[in-house]
């Protein structure tokens, strides 16, 4: 977390809690997100432009899924986590970097480590079937944000909430 | 800005100020541990707030809403009585700060002129949003799980759904995503008190069936004239942004020119940074090519309350070509102020428009400062956003800036808006503002390309998607 050493945090007001997401192409993987105890998200299909692949990773027990949103398992689990898996993987280590990921997931990057791929093929992950549907619902709820009306009144609230990252 | 000013500023803090953050501070600690069971500490913390209202007309129900709180019952009004005696006394030291302020700039303010609230009925949203906070409150930041987080997807929900709470919904969204970003919170070397207090305080507030923050738009002014940019400030969390755009509005009618300012923002996802967020904006092109060209405006038939311009593009022409600086240098001086809303009253809203010549920037404390005349004024590095061109190298190598006076956690500080600056034994003025219509610079340009269109890879999904 930014400037969490600093001694004066707990006093103040506009303090940047969790640093902005780094851009990354979106085309592949439009989403992306560490909750509910996973990585999880959302992988477009390369060959039909109607589907999505929804993988996650479970922090801790390192137990992996992929599935269409429609549930039907993915082709490529053999036993492996699938292309999809790898791309998610490093889609969060752009958007996140490694160490966040890594601190989520509870797992020992190690050296040398620099991918998402890289840290996934290090895990002792193993296979166990979990539903898509809860992703695949934040997923829409998250595009949903994209529909939402602007605002033209002031939201003063936001004050709390500086943008900032100039020239990162 | 002159160096007598800044001295005026900067010695000596308002009498009874750090009374004021330290009874703040205890609450924020008992907040930290959750009220459940009171401790002895912060019960005498909680006690000290009570007293500090003892000659105010919340006294009474502040009081008797501590008693209760101490004794272990904590109901949805003893929290509701908790964070108002907490904010009034944030909302004092605002009125102090900014009275010091004032007095040190010579600036005029016009006092808040009250308008009737419209009668508020019983709100579901609201009251879903409430049970949320109190959960919270009795729970303790400390105690903060993935459940407790997940648990604020329907109120959130509920809030973004109605339009009329889109405020709290933004707060409570930005809230509850920190929260899930560092849960469990107990592992956190430090946990940031007085800002989740703040937003804690500022949404219980926000949820009562009463606070009607909004007034019809019938008893809102009407203003005509030449509105004259001075710079933007750019807010955004994970769901949310908007811009603030401070400027000088000469009135059609003639008199002094006032000093406003007026808002736009845009719901988004967390995917969507840097200049990327200029296109949320798009249904505002005349206030975008005003900031990019740095064009006046002029404005017909605006609605307008205290200093707040309520944005109606169409209702807006570009003018002349506009120095801010020259505006500033000219008009700032004797522009009028206005006060803000009494519920926004806290030092985080403080937003005061500055213009500072001759300075030396140097290193600071870790940061950097501007020093005028021997005194340093510190830089909000940490403000200057990454969707314009403003960063904090452009910032060092400055000798004037347009800026936003701002408060926090006992100092003041210097958020930069604009600067003149020396950048290859060339003066420039660089403004946040300054990609408002697209990225001008070209190594900035190719990375921009390279990583894709943001918005519209996630409009495009959201098409294929969401209709399903
Ligand atoms: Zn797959």
């Amino acid at each position: 977390m930014a400037d969490v050493d600093d001694a004066g945090w707990a006093r103040r007001s506009s303090v940047r809690v969790v640093p902005p997401a780094r851009p990354r192409k979106l085309a592949k993987v439009p989403f992306v997100e560490l909750a509910d105890g996973r990585l999880q998200g959302v992988v477009s299909s390369g060959s039909d432009i109607e589907r999505v692949y929804v993988s996650s990773l479970t922090s801790g027990t390192h137990a992996y899924h992929c599935s269409t949103n429609n549930n039907r398992p993915c082709g490529g689990l053999r036993g492996t986590p699938c292309k999809h898996l790898a791309a998610l993987a490093d889609e969060a280590v752009l958007q996140y970097g490694l160490d966040r990921v890594a601190r989520y997931l509870r797992a020992d990057a190690g050296d040398g480590v620099t991918t998402g791929a890289e840290l996934l093929s290090r895990l002792d992950a193993r296979h166990e079937p979990t539903p898509a549907a809860v992703v695949f619902s934040r997923f829409l709820r998250h595009l949903s944000y994209l529909e939402a009306p602007g605002n033209s009144t002031p939201l003063p609230e936001l004050h709390w909430f500086p943008a900032t990252g100039a020239g990162r | 800005m002159l160096g007598t000013q800044l001295t005026a500023l900067t010695s000596g803090h308002p009498a009874a100020l750090t009374d004021a953050l330290d009874l703040v501070a205890g609450v924020d600690a008992a907040l930290t541990r959750g009220l459940a069971r009171v401790g002895e500490a912060d019960a005498t913390a909680l006690a000290g707030l009570a007293g500090a209202l003892a000659a105010t007309p919340l006294a009474d129900l502040v009081a008797e809403a501590i008693d209760k709180i101490c004794a272990g019952s904590v109901t949805p009004e003893h929290l509701a009585a908790l964070a108002g005696a907490r904010s009034a006394l944030l909302g004092a030291a605002h009125d102090a700060l900014l009275g010091q302020l004032d007095a040190a700039l010579g600036r005029g303010r016009d006092p808040w002129s009250v308008a009737p609230a419209p009668p508020a009925g019983p709100s579901p949203v609201l009251a879903t949003v409430r049970a949320w906070l109190h959960e919270v409150a009795v729970t303790g930041w400390h105690g903060v799980d993935h459940e407790l987080v997940a648990a604020a997807g329907t109120p959130v929900e509920a809030a973004l759904a109605a339009p009329e709470s889109r405020r709290l919904a933004v707060l409570l969204d930005g809230l509850a995503a920190e929260l899930r970003a560092c849960v469990p919170v107990a592992t956190m070397p430090q946990v940031p008190a007085r800002r989740w207090a703040d937003l804690w305080a500022r949404g219980v507030l926000l949820a009562q069936d009463a606070a009607a923050v909004d007034p019809p738009a019938d008893v809102v002014d009407r203003v005509d004239g030449r509105l004259l940019p001075l710079g933007v400030d750019v807010h955004e969390h994970d769901t949310a942004m908007q811009i603030q755009v401070h400027g000088l509005l000469e009135p059609a009618a003639g008199g002094p020119p006032r000093l406003v300012r007026t808002a736009v923002g845009a719901a988004k996802v967390d995917t969507i940074v840097g200049p990327a967020l200029w296109r949320l904006l798009q249904a505002h092109p005349t206030l975008l090519t005003a900031l990019a060209q740095r064009r006046g405006v002029t404005v017909t038939d605006l609605p307008a309350r205290g200093a707040d311009l309520h944005w109606h593009d169409d209702r807006a022409q570009l003018d002349e070509p506009v120095d801010p600086f020259a505006a500033a240098r000219v008009l700032l001086p004797g522009a009028q102020a206005a006060a803000i809303a009494p519920l926004n009253r806290h030092p985080a809203a403080i937003a005061e428009p500055v213009l500072l010549e001759g300075y030396a920037v140097r290193d600071h404390d870790g940061g950097l400062a501007a020093d005028l005349d021997g005194r340093p004024l510190a830089v909000a590095v940490d403000r200057l956003p990454s969707c314009g061109p403003l960063t904090p190298e452009v910032v060092a190598a400055s000798s004037a800036c347009l800026g936003l006076l701002r408060w926090d956690d006992g100092r003041w500080l210097l958020q930069p808006l604009a600067v003149r600056a020396d950048v290859k034994r060339k003066v420039v003025d660089v403004h946040t503002g300054d990609w408002a219509c697209g990225v001008s610079d070209a190594k900035v340009a190719k990375a921009e390309a390279k990583t894709g269109d943001a918005v519209a890879v996630l409009r495009e999904r959201a098409g294929r998607l969401l209709r399903r």
